[in-house]
């Protein structure tokens, strides 16, 4: 019962989704459209307690056992329970039960996301840079041939993005961009052949119930 | 210089320099600012699962008695809550089944005519790659391309004969490939860092225009 109801309704729900790019009709189409945005959407929407209950879980028992640096704890679950509260009562734009203003100064999820999570996150991708650069550094060695074509090929695609590369080598940008359009092209073509290929040979395998990793553990 | 009068400005931007102090070394700045982004990106995400799709999909339907279905698909997605329940915890099984098996089972035809069919359509030369001649001899080179790198993962056969030349010049495309990649995504990291290095100059501290 614990393994055979989930291996079925894999394999049903599985031939059900296949089933409306073989079958063009209307009834299979509308089926197709309701089950995603409706059944999906709301099944995956309630998956978020899993992701935040964990997050909860792990933090208060951090808490909980004095676990190194456990105060940082206290700040992600008190901005996590704020944040929601907010955004909850308040609505996304200000316009719930909760005021989310205090003469000019409005505090709406909204704003809290525009002044607070996009600079973070924006700063948090932008400092990937130095860490790239000095990755870069220090494993990009013209060794041999094929190591000096990674590296070209990466100077390149840097030097033709920027304005400056234009006086240097006014084709520069061109090189650049059919470096990006030509051999790129050919070879992430040739490997996403590969990759449609094992991920058709991995859904199958699920579909089956011949790969059983997503139900974690067999009691 | 014009400094911003805006609190919300000098609240981007004192955490902005929070993120970048890690810069320098792993400090109780950085570490704040990097717990409080999980936890506003997890409220946000509550906030938006809630008033984007539960409220429109599911609770002002049923709420207007219509489509009352809906609640029995929202007692297979409060499965999910079952997992810190451990007697009951293989029930969040059902829910994971239904988004998993409908997902690879539509993945498959769509994969099949998305990451096959049209590659090999794109990928094969006919007369109408010809328009004009750059633009044949770049689809010939993407052809022998897309072979070569396909034979240098080919690991059916031994490497001898025709195979060897042939995945060599799939290292090579591979390396041109992986370098322009790894360049494109090191610009795309600067060209965050100039939006944030501009937000600090300009928008906080008005020094540039």
């Amino acid at each position: 019962m614990k393994i055979r109801l989930p291996l079925i309704l894999v394999l049903i729900t599985g031939i059900l989704g296949a089933l409306p790019f073989i079958i063009p009709h209307k009834i299979a189409q509308d089926f197709d459209n309701e089950f995603r945005n409706s059944v999906l959407r709301i099944i995956a929407a309630f998956s978020l307690v899993l992701g935040v209950g964990s997050i909860i879980k792990h933090h208060t028992y951090k808490i909980q056992r004095r676990k190194e640096n456990w105060e940082y704890s206290w700040i992600l679950i008190v901005s996590l329970v704020i944040t929601s509260i907010i955004g909850l009562f308040g609505g996304i734009e200000g316009d719930g039960v909760l005021p989310t203003r205090i003469g000019n100064f409005s505090f709406d999820i909204q704003t809290i996301y525009m002044y607070m999570a996009i600079p973070l996150g924006a700063t948090m991708f932008a400092m990937l840079s130095f860490f790239m650069a000095s990755a870069a550094y220090r494993a990009f060695r013209a060794r041999n041939f094929e190591a000096t074509l990674l590296l070209i090929a990466a100077f390149v695609m840097m030097l033709g993005s920027v304005p400056l590369s234009t006086y240097i080598l006014p084709r520069l940008p061109d090189f650049a961009e059919w470096i990006l359009t030509v051999p790129n092209t050919a070879a992430k073509r040739g490997m996403g052949f590969g990759i449609a290929l094992g991920s058709l040979a991995t859904s199958l395998k699920i579909i089956l119930g011949i790969e059983r990793g997503w139900l974690g553990g067999t009691k | 210089m014009n400094v911003s009068t805006n609190p919300w400005i000098w609240i981007s931007a004192i955490l902005t320099l929070g993120i970048f102090s890690f810069l320098y070394k792993e400090n109780p700045f950085y570490r704040v600012c990097e717990h409080l982004f999980v936890g506003i990106s997890n409220g946000y995400s509550i906030t938006f699962v809630w008033h984007r799709i539960l409220m429109p999909t599911l609770i002002n339907p049923v709420a207007r008695g219509e489509r009352l279905w809906l609640i029995l698909v929202a007692i297979i997605g409060a499965l999910y809550f079952t997992r810190f329940i451990p007697r009951i915890s293989w029930l969040v099984r059902i829910p994971i089944a239904i988004v998993m098996g409908y997902g690879a089972g539509a993945s498959i035809p769509r994969a099949i005519d998305a990451s096959i069919i049209e590659q090999l359509k794109a990928t094969v030369i006919t007369r109408s790659t010809f328009e004009t001649i750059y633009a044949g001899l770049w689809a010939i080179i993407i052809f022998i391309g897309v072979i070569a790198t396909i034979s240098y993962f080919f690991f059916s056969r031994e490497r001898k004969g025709i195979l060897k030349p042939l995945s060599y010049l799939g290292i090579i495309f591979i390396m041109l490939g992986f370098g322009a990649s790894f360049g494109y995504t090191v610009m795309a990291r600067i060209s965050l860092l100039i939006g944030r290095l501009t937000f600090l100059l300009r928008d906080w501290l008005g020094i540039i225009k």
